[in-house]
């Protein structure tokens, strides 16, 4: 039963799966995308507080919520390559941290943008900027550590324990500055209000929600398979499959 | 030591041989309290010494500049024994590496957080806080510095084999301690203002029991890989 699994920890076999899967990945997340993007810059409707400036939402949201989901990844392959020792497992969780850390700063840079024209400012201490914020500094520690290391296995299994440490510490951190800011939030910052969304507007969220995740299937798969090449460099399967193609 | 003795006569006598060393070189628990000290002096010079202001900013200035004081500390926690040998030594011992991060992390509080907690009043003096509130920062910054102690051990085991680390180890435990800093801020605001200040502290204390059951054994993983 656990044949596949075991299968995927092997670089050679990894390597030929993931190439065969990435296409499938990118064009159906590309598709997605670009229906999401039509339906939400086109079909949606304005909304009645906020004009056309909720379009950013389409992009926001989602790179919100993928710099979590990816952080979740990461901590995940960082645990099973630790666990099992799996090579492949390391390469994931190496792959991930550049990934989450773009998907964090499409949402800050979104969110800023967004705030510009709905509050007047480009920042404000809002919570869940700020846990974005310090979200998008546990990325940036991962990476500064794995970059740290010389020796590639030390610098796999250091970080796998930092992504560890870290996904028990993000909701700590994320209620905890919620609370900070319930305390000291200004009159000034009005929430979204959010009544029932209209479906014109809700089908093209889905639909971008969808895309970003299997997107960054294949962005990830890519990524990965480079970390593969990088790692396996002096590998004999390397050879045969650089001289096949 | 020998793998005959406890495991709680391993963790003292860890403790004991941590504290003679620390005393031997005064210096090392000194030079972080004074740099609390001046951190703290830097607010007043730089934004205004009306005591009305200095007590809005006190909590700020109190929390960030301990934070800071004790991340300077970190350093020393395993880089001399890593660096001379003696820890491999330890984990080889045959003593459970938990126990032995644990007692030296504990051993490193001693030195460098308690202190840091008996003088925070007359930083908190200098501030302006109430003699109320000076008690409240202190009871706070005790649970505070040794949660960070404990983060910081995992931060620190981490970093044993990077060269010039200090950085970097701010880098990774900062993002982490931030609960800690909102919690400790919140509790000297309250209590400057003369409320009831429990609410932050017993969060700060969950903090602390949470961060003192885990983060030994993520640290006694970090240290094993970091000296195979």
């Amino acid at each position: 039963m656990w044949i596949w699994f075991h299968k995927l920890g092997s670089p050679p076999h990894f390597y030929r799966i993931a190439g065969r899967m990435t296409p499938w990945f990118a064009w159906i997340g590309g598709i997605l995308i670009a229906a999401g993007v039509v339906g939400g810059l086109v079909f949606a409707p304005p909304d009645y507080q906020q004009g056309d400036g909720f379009r950013i939402l389409y992009v926001h949201a989602p790179s919100a919520w993928m710099s979590l989901f990816t952080y979740i990844v990461m901590a995940l392959a960082a645990a099973i390559g630790l666990v099992w020792r799996m090579k492949v497992a390391h390469a994931v969780a190496a792959s991930c941290a550049p990934i989450g850390a773009a998907f964090t700063a499409c949402a800050l840079v979104t969110g800023a943008v967004w705030g510009q024209k709905m509050w007047g400012t480009w920042w404000v201490w809002d919570a869940r900027l700020t846990s974005e914020l310090i979200l998008l500094f546990l990325y940036f520690g991962y990476m500064a550590l794995r970059s740290a290391y010389d020796d590639q296995q030390r610098a796999d299994r250091a970080s796998a324990i930092l992504a560890l440490v870290g996904v028990v510490n993000v909701p700590i951190i994320h209620y905890s500055v919620v609370w900070w800011n319930t305390l000291h939030q200004a009159a000034s910052v009005s929430k979204m209000a959010r009544p029932s969304i209209a479906p014109e507007m809700l089908v093209p969220l889905i639909l971008m929600f969808f895309g970003f995740n299997i997107l960054f299937g294949a962005v990830l798969l890519t990524r990965v398979r480079g970390e593969v090449l990088l790692r396996e460099r002096s590998a004999d399967w390397i050879r045969a499959v650089l001289s096949k193609s | 030591m020998n793998a005959r003795t406890g495991i709680l006569g391993a963790g003292l006598l860890l403790i004991e041989r941590d504290l003679r060393l620390a005393f031997r070189r005064p210096s090392q628990v000194f030079n972080p309290l004074v740099f609390f000290l001046v951190v703290t002096t830097l607010f007043p010079l730089s934004l205004s010494p009306l005591p009305s202001q200095l007590r809005d900013i006190a909590p700020g200035v109190l929390w960030v500049a301990a934070l800071l004081s004790s991340l300077l500390a970190l350093e020393a926690l395993l880089k001399s024994d890593a660096e001379d040998g003696t820890l491999e030594q330890m984990v080889l011992s045959g003593q459970p590496v938990v126990v032995l991060v644990a007692a030296k992390t504990a051993a490193h509080w001693l030195v460098g957080g308690l202190p840091l907690v008996i003088i925070s009043p007359v930083a908190a003096m200098s501030l302006g806080v109430t003699p109320a509130a000076m008690w409240v920062t202190a009871e706070g910054l005790l649970m505070g510095t040794l949660t960070l102690s404990f983060l910081g051990s995992v931060g620190a085991a981490l970093t044993i084999g990077v060269r010039r680390s200090s950085v970097l180890l701010s880098l990774l435990v900062l993002p982490l301690a931030m609960p800690m800093l909102i919690f400790g801020a919140r509790a000297t605001d309250l209590a400057i203002a003369g409320e009831a200040a429990s609410g932050p502290l017993y969060l700060l204390g969950a903090l602390l029991v949470f961060t003192a059951t885990l983060a030994p054994f993520a640290a006694a993983a970090a240290v094993r890989i970091g000296i195979e």
